[in-house]
């Protein structure tokens, strides 16, 4: 018998105002009992609206009955048929604009907790691991090798790995999983969670090696050299944009990059921690999307007392996920909506004092489709703030593709790859940021998964 | 792992390391660097590969035990391991075709310029090697500055080895004296290398720094090692570390370079407190 509620089970979460101060997980999760009642929410639609949605085709009717039979372990079996990292994406998809935005319970109310419900499932089997040995499969005698261990690359090692392959995963960084380990926060997705999924890769025989920069320790033709039959690129979009305002050579002003990295990888919001950060009594943060919440919570969380998000656009446009601006403004997260930076103030210190805005309204659609703001005359303000933390896009990092030859590249830096991740490289594959700029975990996911079928019928086409 | 293969103290807090890291070797060129952490809840420091062995898998490091991590692996001895050592990170040094060059270097930064000096000695330059240190205790390299140079010219602030002078009054001296420098190389504090680009300027001479601004990944991710370079905001990390001297903003530079004072003496001062403890247990 399904449930009619209208609205969506809540989940249990910290308290606002307790949780702005550490950085322990916001959301708790649902219980079996709750999820059990979500998962009756669902209709089991004939037509799967809700898959259509989903950028990896994951069965989601399929899995949340498996959820209501309190077939657990199953649902997340279910999952992983089409996608790699269900507790990573059960947490950060942004189910709103994705499947949840197609399920035919929002039409009338809200929709199934999918994005909650697939969490659960994942969570679970992580808590009540089965004895079952995680299974090798036989070796092909195949080399291949992985470049950056984001969800793109760990998708696609994971991928190879399961069809025999010999992969090794290259990794500048001292610890793999990219953008999950550096840049979203642990209040958001825990390491530990990151952490496993990497450890399972390695059982199933994934090699990683750490602290080597494709590009510089060794080019791509060098790792061909080496003997690895087919390469793929997963190396996201890191290089930080700045907005070219004057004032940001002061002391203070972060990219969001440098401060996420300071916070999370390395630790600083624990006070033993060897890597400073400069504690700001009132920081503005340039940008909307998920970097930016990121930003601004974690510096609310670093003993800010008051954090302003500042956006050119309306609340509307806002690129970050709903829940992650609701949860912004639980915190206090101060919204200067309609607003542009023009300049960063700095004292004699040359240390940073304050920003100069000026209010925008939306004008004419411009070629994204969206309303472009447009300043308005004598609408200048200051806000009176002691750190700037820029949050406005990124790129590729120039490493790979200034080293490279015979690798096309677009305009933007972006390696040039077809549907299933081929370059204009034989043998090289590419996907995730490093292809689409800036986008999301789960379109990363599905890149690394395609590009693994494609370097398998790749490989195997030419051994035949 | 990358374990210390020789560990040597060059005066009373710089020290030379011999770190086992082949992947780093095979490609490792003058101008380049790493970025090691000491332990697993490390922080990230970059230091200059002063030498490499492709052969045996090696890299050197000279380091001046200046804050908590430095002092921190300076403890280490022969054997032990580094938790990680990334690299090399950088563009290599661009060194081809110059005939005649000033390599200056100030105090450690004396083992930062001491492998560019040998490399275009080897490569048949004529290379005059302007060295300052405070003082004559701090001399470092001695002999092997000699053997990577045609010309050595060793001075001290306060003439404690008998040559009293910057290494600003030096360079000008034999340029004044009519050298003709294709480049000058300089290497050492920022202070050191703003003076030595503003004593080109002049005379018009090519004159490269290399710009060592705080870095966290050195992979251009973070864009806390950025500078202005004629205008322009570069990362020193995947855009250098060398630059054209007289294109860089030093002031916004140096004042970048002390965001973290506050903290790092702190740091300093815990690090000496857990030292302290660790002898009175040993006692
Ligand atoms: C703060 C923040 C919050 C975000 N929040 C969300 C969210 O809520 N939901 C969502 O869907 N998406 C979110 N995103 C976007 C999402 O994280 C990215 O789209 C995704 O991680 C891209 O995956 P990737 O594998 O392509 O690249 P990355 O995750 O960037 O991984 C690339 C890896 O390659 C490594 N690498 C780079 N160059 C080299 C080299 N030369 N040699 C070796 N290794 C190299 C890097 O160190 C890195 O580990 C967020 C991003 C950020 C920064
Ligand atoms: C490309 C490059 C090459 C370098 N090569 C050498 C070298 O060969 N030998 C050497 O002794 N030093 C070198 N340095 C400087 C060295 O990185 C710092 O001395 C070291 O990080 C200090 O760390 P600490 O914790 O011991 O001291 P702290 O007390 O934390 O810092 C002392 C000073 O070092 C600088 N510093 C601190 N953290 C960093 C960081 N993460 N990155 C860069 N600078 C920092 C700051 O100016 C600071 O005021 C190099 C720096 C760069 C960027
Ligand atoms: S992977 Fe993301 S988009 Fe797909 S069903 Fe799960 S939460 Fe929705
Ligand atoms: S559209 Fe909604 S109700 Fe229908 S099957 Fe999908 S999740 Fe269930
Ligand atoms: S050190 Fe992070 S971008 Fe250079
Ligand atoms: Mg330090």
């Amino acid at each position: 018998m399904a449930n009619m509620s209208p609205v969506k089970n809540p989940i249990p979460e910290q308290d606002p105002n307790v949780r702005n101060k550490n950085f322990l997980e916001v959301s708790l999760g649902y219980d079996e009992t709750t999820a059990v009642d979500e998962a009756q929410r669902c209709l089991n639609c004939k037509n799967r609206p809700c898959v259509s949605g989903c950028p990896v085709n994951v069965q989601i009717p399929d899995f949340i009955s498996l959820i209501a039979e309190g077939k657990f372990l199953e649902a997340n079996a279910k999952i992983k048929e089409t996608s790699s990292l269900p507790a990573v994406c059960g947490r950060v998809c942004p189910q709103e604009s994705q499947c949840e935005s197609k399920c035919v319970r929002g039409i009338k109310g809200e929709p199934v907790a999918i994005g909650r419900l697939e969490r659960f499932a994942a969570d679970y089997a992580m808590a009540h691991p089965t004895d079952d040995a995680v299974e090798v499969p036989a070796p092909n005698g195949h080399k291949v090798a992985v470049v950056g261990a984001g969800p793109a690359g760990l998708t696609c090692a994971g991928d190879l790995a399961a069809k025999g392959y010999d992969v090794t995963v290259f990794e500048v960084l001292h610890t793999a999983g990219g953008v999950l380990m550096y840049g979203i926060p642990e209040f958001r997705l825990p390491k530990a969670i990151v952490q496993k999924e990497i450890d399972t890769l390695k059982a199933k025989g994934v090699k990683f090696v750490l602290n080597f920069v494709v590009g510089r320790t060794e080019t791509i033709d060098d790792l061909f050299a080496d003997g690895f039959e087919a390469i793929f690129v997963g190396s996201g979009a890191g290089l930080p944009n700045f907005m070219r305002v004057p004032g940001e050579g002061y002391n203070g002003v972060y990219s969001a990059n440098e401060y996420l990295t300071r916070v999370n990888l390395m630790k600083a919001y624990k006070e033993e921690s060897p890597t400073p950060i400069y504690h700001a009594k009132k920081v503005a943060v340039f940008g909307g999307g998920n970097v930016a919440m990121d930003a601004a919570r974690c510096a609310k969380r670093m003993g800010a007392e008051d954090v302003y998000i500042v956006y050119r656009r309306s609340e509307a446009e806002l690129p970050a996920r709903a829940e992650e601006v609701h949860h912004a403004k639980e915190e206090g997260i101060i919204f200067k909506l309609l607003a542009a930076p023009l300049e960063v103030l700095g004292d004699d210190d040359f240390h940073v004092k304050g920003v100069r805005c000026q209010n925008m309204e939306l004008g004419e659609p411009d070629a994204s489709g969206r309303r472009r703001p447009v300043p308005i005359e004598g609408s200048e303000f200051i806000l009176d703030v002691d750190a700037v933390i820029v949050a406005i896009g990124t790129s590729p990092n120039p490493l790979i593709r200034t080293t490279t030859p015979g690798l096309d590249t677009n305009r933007k830096g972006c390696i040039v790859a077809d549907e299933v991740g081929a370059t204009s490289k034989e043998g090289v594959f590419a996907g995730g940021d490093t292809v689409t700029g800036a986008a999301t975990v789960i379109l990363a996911m599905g890149a690394g998964k395609k590009a693994a079928a494609a370097m398998d019928e790749y490989i195997q086409n030419k051994n035949k | 792992m990358y374990q210390i293969l020789k560990k040597r103290r060059l005066s009373e807090n710089v020290v030379l390391m011999e770190i086992d890291a082949p992947y780093v070797a095979k490609k490792a060129e003058p101008g380049q660097f790493i970025i090691l952490r000491v332990d697993e809840e490390g922080e990230r420091i970059p230091l200059t590969i002063a030498e490499y062995d492709r052969e045996k898998g090696s890299i050197t490091i000279i380091f001046q035990e200046i804050g908590a991590t430095t002092m921190q692996l300076g403890l280490l001895e022969e054997g032990d391991c580094l938790h990680d050592f990334a690299g090399p990170l950088g563009r290599a040094s661009e060194l081809e075709g110059l005939k005649h060059v000033a390599v200056v270097g100030g105090g450690l930064g004396c083992a930062i310029a001491y492998p560019q000096a040998k490399k275009l000695h080897e490569m048949g330059a004529e290379v005059d090697l302007i060295a300052g240190f405070r003082n004559k205790d701090i001399i470092i390299l001695e002999d092997e500055m000699r053997a990577a140079s045609t010309n050595l010219y060793i001075c001290t602030d306060d003439g404690s080895n008998g040559n009293k002078a910057l290494v600003t009054d030096i360079l000008k001296q034999q340029i004044e004296s009519g050298k003709k420098y294709d480049a000058v190389i300089a290497i050492g504090p920022m202070i050191m290398m703003k003076f030595v680009s503003l004593t080109t300027k002049p005379y018009g001479i090519k004159t490269i720094v290399s710009m060592n601004s705080i870095m966290v990944d050195g992979t251009g991710m973070c864009g806390g090692c950025r500078l202005t370079v004629d205008g322009e905001t570069k990362f020193a990390c995947v855009d250098g570390p060398d630059f054209d001297g007289h294109l860089v903003d030093f002031d916004e530079a140096m004042r970048r370079s002390r965001i973290y004072k506050p903290q790092e003496q702190s740091a300093i001062e815990a690090h000496r407190e857990h030292c302290n403890l660790l002898k009175m247990e040993v006692k």
